[in-house]
């Protein structure tokens, strides 16, 4: 971002971009989801493409997401939100379309869509933020919840012959040749977050350039539903989520396809 | 490319996809499944030519939200399936009425209820015009009876869909899918672009953002919604068509729909050249329902026959506009079989013998 120089002469070195409303979001403290918004509209702005820009809002805790990104926006059915942005995509090829999704959304009710989605290489992106957990709902088991994670349906923790295991829905999504870029990154740290940035800023450029499908993963804290304060929860994430769900680009372009 | 003028005989999907070309259709979502996959397969082969797309969808759920992105989006759009399709859809239209969206959504109804069967049927008449999804609302319904309807209604049905921003669907049956008849196309751009300022095609700099959404948390905020839509559908009202044949004089009182009616006509003809006067009353929108036409009409006979192809579905409808003013019987085929001009004929004959022995 650039600095501008405010008008009592200091610097201004931090600012809301006028991608994001004014609106306060309605997020817990310590929550991912607000610094996610944030970089996919910083992203905007500094691409200049708010004006060519459509996205969708799940079912779940950012299902007030156009609450807060100052860009045109479709709250979609629960688990539908590919299949919306994909009307919406084929409908306007030459816009930006991304879909901003949670776990339970994505990967449970909206698991065809998700992979029929990307199948086709729909020249979307796909933010996927996942927590292991339903926070909308008061925090219920997820398919992406850990084994022997406690949550409001496993009160005994998640037993995978009761529940089955963890699902790895980008680890798949990766295998099918409609993905472009597929990455899983995180926000709990500073360098955390300038990468999810750039990856971010990644998937939109392939966008243009209409690579296929870009997947962005974001591994994410929820201290209401893990019942943690957020310093607990971002260590809790790394202890326990990232050797499950390690960080790293899963699939990139080749330099051919750039 | 053929004069649009000239009739040519073509099959009811067919003829129903052609007409959607010409009406200036955007986008098709839509999954294969009987009686209706002559549509998909027609505009996969023609529409992407003539500047739209198609998309064969993973399933009727992903189908029908493609068709609310797409809509959203700014495109004329439409789907069709049929009964366990439309099933699969209804969560779909729940939002996209309470979004205000519009669409062309065509069933051609085959027997049910379940996996049901591939032949025609009515049995979905209570899901189209009461709603079918959650939630107060409902969808603009058009009941063809011809090919040549097949194609007109699609015109229609693409009209009153943006006029009042809900989805709107055409209620057909297998038989009318399938059969060939003679139809007159409308002609390439018979409808003009609606102007769409709600839809999400990127926010420029002098307006605000445009939202399309269902979700209105505040209980205050969604009955507004909700007297809002009411008051559309109270609009809609004005937009009731119906057709009558031989109603001046009838002593009998047909009501059928679709293909039922034009079962109906020939048993009229058949009560007539026996000395019965009978008569139609054709609903052509089932919702909204002619409950006035028929008030009127049921006032001047002896007796009211409801003949469809179900268990006994617009009945209801007929019964609240009679109002116990005449007696209202029904005659159904369940499962797929067509009734018989015969089996109507029957049934007349018996309600005027019945009749005009109480009035003797």
């Amino acid at each position: 971002m650039e600095f501008n120089l405010h008008k009592n002469g200091m610097e201004l070195v931090y600012r809301r971009p006028a991608t994001l409303t004014e609106t306060p979001m309605h997020y817990c403290p310590g929550c991912s989801h607000g610094v996610v918004h944030r970089l996919l509209m910083e992203v905007i702005e500094e691409m200049d493409i708010q004006a060519q820009t459509v996205g969708v809002a799940p079912v779940g805790c950012s299902v007030f997401a156009y609450n807060y990104m100052n860009v045109d926006m479709q709250g979609a059915a629960h688990g539908r939100a590919t299949a919306v942005a994909t009307g919406i995509k084929r409908m306007l090829p030459h816009r930006y379309v991304f879909s901003y999704q949670g776990d339970g959304d994505l990967a449970a009710i909206g698991t065809a869509e998700t992979i029929h989605t990307v199948n086709r290489g729909e020249n979307i992106l796909i933010v996927f933020i996942n927590n292991a957990i339903y926070g909308m709902t008061g925090g219920q088991m997820a398919p992406t919840t850990l084994l022997g994670m406690v949550t409001s349906t496993t009160p005994g923790g998640r037993e995978a012959s009761v529940m089955g295991h963890p699902l790895k829905i980008t680890e798949l999504v990766a295998q099918l040749p409609g993905a472009a870029f597929v990455t899983r990154q995180a926000v709990h740290t500073p360098n955390a977050v300038r990468k999810t940035k750039k990856t971010l800023r990644a998937a939109l450029e392939y966008q243009r350039v209409q690579l296929g499908t870009c997947f962005v993963e974001v591994v994410s804290n929820c201290p209401s539903g893990w019942k943690m304060t957020p310093l607990e929860a971002n260590e809790w994430m790394e202890n326990n989520m990232f050797p499950v769900y390690p960080l790293g680009d899963l699939k990139v372009p080749s330099v051919r396809q750039l | 490319m053929q004069n649009p003028e000239q009739p040519r005989l073509m099959r009811g999907n067919e003829a129903l996809a052609e007409a959607a070309i010409r009406a200036g259709l955007q986008g098709y979502f839509g999954y294969p499944i009987t009686p209706q996959s002559e549509i998909l397969e027609y505009l996969v082969a023609e529409l992407p030519k003539r500047g739209g797309v198609v998309l064969q969808a993973e399933s009727e759920l992903a189908a029908i939200n493609m068709v609310y992105g797409a809509s959203g989006a700014g495109g004329r759009v439409m789907t069709s399936s049929s009964s366990p399709g439309i099933s699969l859809m209804q969560e779909g239209l729940s939002y996209m009425a309470s979004a205000e969206l519009p669409c062309l959504v065509v069933n051609i109804n085959r027997g049910g209820p379940g996996l049901g069967t591939i032949q025609p049927a009515q049995g979905d008449y209570f899901q189209a015009t009461k709603g079918g999804g959650h939630g107060d609302y409902r969808l603009i319904v058009l009941a063809p009876s011809s090919v040549q309807e097949m194609a007109d209604f699609v015109v229609e049905g693409f009209r009153l869909a943006e006029k009042y921003r809900n989805p709107a669907m055409i209620l057909a049956d297998g038989a009318l899918g399938q059969m060939m008849e003679k139809v007159v196309l409308p002609p390439e751009g018979v409808l003009p672009k609606t102007e769409k300022p709600w839809a999400t095609t990127g926010k420029p700099e002098w307006r605000e953002r445009n939202i399309i959404t269902s979700l209105f948390i505040q209980p205050e905020k969604m009955e507004e919604v909700n007297l809002r839509l009411q008051k559309k559908y109270h609009e809609l009202q004005h937009e009731v068509r119906y057709e009558t044949i031989g109603v001046e004089d009838a002593e009998v009182l047909i009501v059928a729909f679709g293909l039922t009616a034009r079962i109906a006509q020939k048993a009229i003809e058949l009560a007539r050249a026996k000395d019965i006067r009978a008569g139609l009353i054709r609903p052509i929108t089932l919702y909204p329902f002619p409950y006035q036409a028929i008030a009127h009409w049921a006032h001047t006979v002896f007796s009211v026959l409801v003949v469809e192809l179900n268990a006994g579905q617009m009945v209801e409808d007929v019964r609240l506009a009679v109002n116990g003013r005449r007696p209202v019987t029904f005659k159904g085929r369940m499962g797929g079989i067509i009734i018989t001009p015969e089996e109507i004929l029957q049934e007349v004959e018996e309600q005027a013998e019945h009749y005009r022995l109480v009035r003797v």
